[in-house]
C-alpha cells in the first residue's frame, strides 16, 4: 500500500485521496474549519496548512502522493494557525458570551484548541447585515467566516444555489440568491443541508437556542480534535 | 424632605465638593456637594450612569437571545436579568403559564441568586462599616478585617467567624446557580416558554447536604443585623433616616414574592397607593423623568406626581410591604421587624441590611422547600404558544423591582427595549439619603476619610449596582475636592484603589 508520513508516522493512502482524507482515515487530526469531508474541498481557511517536503500546502486540497513527508503538528504551524483563528475573530463580530452557538461552534473550539488567549489583532467591528426575513432561518453575517460550506451544501446537496460569496478581499460577504437578496424570497427551507452545515453561528434555526445545557454541548468536555476524529475519522461510522 | 438640597439658589457663590468617581459601572458615578462659606451643605447630588447602552445594542437582535445577552448587564445579579428577560420572552412566544418543573427551576435559581447577592452585599461589602463603625480605622474596615476577626467577628454561641460565614453563604448560592445553569456566572437555563434542563438527583442531593447549615447561618445573619441596628441609637433613628413610599411585587395572597406577582405600592404610612396591578400595565402607574444633571432617570408613581411620587424598592420595601413571608423562620423574623415600625413601615435606610438578611433567610428556606419538591427533577420543560409582538417581564431582583420591556417586529428582531433596573428606582431615595447624611454629618466640617465614608455607607445601604463593581474589599476609590467660592482648591483627599489615602 502507498504511504505518506505525517509527523514521522507512516500513513496509508489510496489514489485520489487528499492528505486530509488520508490523515482522517488514519485518525490523525489536522485542524480544519472550511473543510467538511462531506463536501468538495475548498482550501480557503488555511487552518489545515501543513509542510509537505518543506513547502506549505493546504492538506484538504493537496493530493496525497508517494514520498510526501508531511509536518502537521509543529509549533510554527500551530502558531500560524492560531494567528489565522485570531484574524477570523477580529474580522467579524464574534461575541461568544451571547451567541447561541457557543459550546457547539467550530471557530470557538479551534480558539480553545490553539490556546488562543486574546484576539491579538485590533477588532474590525465591521457593520454586517442580519437577515431575519425568513420565518424559520436567521442569517447573522456578523459571524460568517466565509467558509462557503453553505454555498457548497446548497449547490451540491440541496440543489438550490441559495448562497454565494460576493465582493473581494475584506469586502467579501455572503449573499442570498433571490430577487430582493433576502432569505425570505429564496427557496431555502429549514431542513436544508445548507442550514445544518454552518460551523459557526451565522445560519441558525429561528426561535431556538441555548436548549442544550452547558456541560452537554459538543465541545464542553472534548477538544475539537477528539470530536473531529470521532465524527470524521477512520473509526467513525459516518 | 431634602428636596431643597437638590438645586441650591445662588449656585455660583458656593464651594463645590466632588466625590468622583463614587465607582465605575458602565460609566461613572459621582457625588457633588455645594457648600457655602461656613461649610454648610446647600446642595447634594448623586450622579450615576446606568446600563442604558444595552437598550440600544440589543435592538436588531433576535428575541430568543435576550435572556442570555442581557444577563451580561451584571456579574453580581445576572440571573435577575436572565429571568426578567425570560419572563418577557415567554410572552413573546405566547406562553402565560410555564410547566411546574420550569417554574420551580426558575424560582430555585432565583432564590440562589438572591441568597448569594445578599450575602455578598452584607458580609463582604457592608458588614465592616456596621461591625467596626463608619469612621473606624479604614485599615480594618473591609472584608479582610472581618475575616481576620478584627476586633471580634465571631457570633455568640459560635466560633465561626462572621466573614467566613458570609463567604460560605455566598458560595452556596453560587452552587445553586451552577447546578441549574451550568456556570456560577452567566450560564444558560431559561429559554422561551420554559427551561433547558431539570436537576439530576445527584445535583439535588449535593445541595441538600449543606442547606440546614445555610438556614442556620441565615438565621444568625438576621440576629446579627437586627442587633447591630437596634443597639445603635444613631443608626436606628438618624443615619440616612428618610421617609418614603415603597413599591414591589406581591403574591395574590399578599405574601412576599420574588419571582412572579403583581405590583403593590404603599405610602410612608403603609397605606396602599395601588395594589395587585398587573405589571404589564406598569406604564399606567409608573413614569420616568429625566433631570439635566444626571444620566439616570427618576421613576415616579403617576398618581402622586413627579415631586412626591418617588419610592424605594428592594429588601426594605419588600419586607415592609408584604403581609407575610411564606416560610416560617423568615416570617418570625419579619414580625419582629414589623414591630420596629409600630404599625408603619420601617424607614431608616440602615434597616435595609436587616431586611436583606430576613430575605436571605427566606431564600435559604425556599431553596430547601424546592429541593425537596420532586418537580425539579423532571417533567415537561417547555410550553409553546402563539407569537406576540410585545413582552414585559418583571422580577424582584436582589436590589428591587426590575422591569424588562421588549417589542419585536415581524422578523422576530427586537425593535424597542426599556429596562428599569432596581437602582434606578432607588435613585431619588439615595439622593435624599446622601443629602440627609451630608446635612447631619458633613455640614460645617472639614473633610476626612471617615466623613466621606458616611456618604458611601448611605449609598451602600441600598446595595446599588455601583457598589458591586468596584467596592471589592471595601476600597471604593474616591476623590474629594473642596473648592472655595472662587473655584480654588482648598482641600483634597483621595482614597486610592488599594485603600491608602493621599492628599
Amino acid at each position: 500500500m502507498k504511504t505518506i508520513t505525517i509527523d514521522g508516522r507512516s500513513i496509508p493512502f489510496e489514489e485520489g485521496q487528499t492528505i486530509m482524507d488520508a490523515a482522517l482515515a488514519a485518525d490523525v487530526y489536522i485542524p480544519h474549519l472550511c473543510h467538511n469531508p462531506e463536501f468538495t474541498p475548498h482550501g480557503s481557511c488555511k487552518l489545515c496548512n501543513v509542510k509537505v517536503n518543506g513547502r506549505t500546502c493546504s492538506a484538504c486540497t493537496m493530493l496525497a502522493a508517494e514520498g510526501q513527508d508531511v509536518i502537521n503538528n509543529s509549533k510554527e504551524l500551530n502558531d500560524a494557525r492560531r494567528a489565522i483563528t485570531q484574524m477570523l475573530f477580529v474580522e467579524g463580530n464574534h461575541i461568544c458570551p451571547g451567541c447561541e452557538k457557543s459550546g457547539n461552534c467550530q471557530l470557538q473550539a479551534l480558539g480553545y484548541h490553539f490556546n488562543m488567549l486574546d484576539a491579538h489583532f485590533p477588532y474590525f467591528y465591521p457593520r454586517r447585515e442580519v437577515d431575519a426575513s425568513h420565518p424559520d432561518v436567521l442569517l447573522d453575517r456578523d459571524r460568517c467566516i466565509l467558509c462557503e460550506l453553505c454555498v457548497r451544501a446548497s449547490r451540491d446537496v440541496d440543489h438550490k444555489n441559495v448562497f454565494d460569496i460576493a465582493g473581494r478581499g475584506i469586502n467579501a460577504h455572503l449573499i442570498v440568491n433571490s430577487a430582493t437578496g433576502k432569505l425570505a424570497d429564496s427557496v431555502l427551507e429549514v431542513d436544508d443541508k445548507a442550514v445544518e452545515v454552518c460551523p459557526v453561528g451565522a445560519i441558525l434555526v429561528k426561535h431556538h437556542g441555548y436548549e442544550v445545557p452547558i456541560g452537554q454541548r459538543l465541545y464542553d468536555h472534548h477538544d475539537i480534535a477528539e470530536i473531529s476524529l470521532m465524527t470524521e475519522g477512520g473509526g467513525s461510522d459516518e | 424632605m431634602y428636596e431643597s438640597l437638590e438645586t441650591a439658589d445662588n449656585r455660583e457663590n458656593l464651594k463645590r465638593v466632588v466625590i468622583d468617581p463614587v465607582s465605575r459601572v458602565e460609566g461613572h458615578g459621582k457625588v457633588t456637594l455645594l457648600m457655602d462659606e461656613e461649610n454648610h451643605v446647600r446642595e447634594a447630588r448623586l450622579h450615576i450612569v446606568e446600563f442604558r447602552g444595552f437598550e440600544r445594542f440589543i435592538r436588531g437582535r433576535p428575541y430568543w437571545e435576550l435572556p442570555v445577552l442581557v444577563q451580561r448587564l451584571c456579574g453580581i445579579c445576572p440571573v435577575s436579568h436572565h429571568l426578567a428577560a425570560a419572563k418577557a420572552v415567554d410572552q413573546l412566544v405566547g406562553v402565560d403559564e410555564l410547566t411546574a418543573t420550569a417554574d420551580k427551576l426558575r424560582r430555585l435559581l432565583h432564590f440562589g441568586q438572591v441568597l448569594q447577592s445578599h450575602a455578598l452585599h452584607f458580609y463582604h461589602l457592608s458588614s465592616p462599616d456596621l461591625l467596626f463603625g463608619i469612621d473606624s480605622d479604614a485599615k480594618h474596615r473591609n472584608i479582610v478585617g472581618v475575616l481576620s476577626g478584627y476586633p471580634d467577628t465571631s457570633l455568640e454561641g459560635s466560633k465561626m467567624n462572621i466573614g467566613l460565614q458570609g463567604v460560605k453563604l455566598r458560595k452556596y448560592g453560587q452552587e445553586v446557580i451552577r447546578a441549574i445553569t451550568g456556570k456560577r456566572i452567566h450560564g444558560t437555563g431559561a429559554i422561551p416558554g420554559g427551561f433547558n434542563k431539570a436537576l439530576t438527583v445527584e445535583e439535588r442531593d449535593a445541595l441538600l447536604v449543606d442547606i440546614d447549615q445555610i438556614i442556620e447561618w441565615g438565621n444568625a445573619g438576621v440576629n446579627l443585623t437586627r442587633h447591630l441596628f437596634l443597639s445603635n441609637h444613631e443608626y436606628r433613628n438618624h443615619f440616612a433616616a428618610i421617609r418614603s413610599n415603597f413599591m414591589g411585587l406581591i403574591r395574590s395572597d399578599g405574601a412576599m414574592e420574588l419571582y412572579h406577582g403583581r405590583l403593590r405600592a404603599t405610602d410612608e404610612h403603609g397605606a396602599a397607593i395601588f395594589d395587585h396591578v398587573d405589571y404589564r400595565d406598569y406604564q399606567d402607574v409608573l413614569r420616568e423623568v429625566v433631570k439635566p444633571w444626571t444620566y439616570m432617570k427618576f421613576p415616579y408613581i403617576v398618581s402622586l406626581g413627579e415631586a412626591k411620587g418617588w419610592y424605594r424598592v428592594g429588601p426594605l420595601a419588600r419586607v415592609n410591604q408584604c403581609d407575610f413571608i411564606p416560610t416560617p423562620l423568615a416570617e418570625q423574623a419579619r414580625q419582629v421587624f414589623a414591630e420596629e415600625g409600630g404599625g408603619e413601615p420601617v424607614h431608616s435606610s440602615l434597616a435595609f441590611h436587616w431586611a436583606r438578611m430576613i430575605e436571605l433567610l427566606h431564600c435559604a428556606e425556599g431553596i430547601k422547600e424546592l429541593l425537596l419538591d420532586p418537580d425539579i427533577l423532571g417533567g415537561e420543560l417547555v410550553v409553546q404558544g402563539e407569537k406576540r409582538m410585545e413582552g414585559i417581564g418583571v422580577i424582584e431582583a436582589p436590589r428591587g423591582t426590575l422591569f424588562h420591556h421588549y417589542q419585536i417586529n415581524e422578523d422576530d428582531l427586537v425593535v424597542k427595549a426599556n429596562l428599569i433596573v432596581s437602582t434606578t428606582s432607588n435613585n431619588q431615595a439615595m439622593n435624599e439619603s446622601i443629602r440627609q447624611v451630608a446635612v447631619r454629618y458633613l455640614d460645617g466640617r472639614t473633610l476626612t476619610e471617615g466623613l466621606l465614608n458616611h456618604i458611601e455607607v448611605a449609598i451602600r445601604a441600598y446595595d446599588p449596582c455601583l457598589s458591586c463593581a468596584t467596592h471589592a474589599l471595601g476600597k471604593m476609590p474616591l476623590q474629594v475636592e473642596l473648592l472655595d467660592a472662587q473655584g480654588e482648591r482648598v482641600s483634597r483627599l483621595a482614597k486610592n484603589s488599594d485603600g491608602s489615602l493621599s492628599d
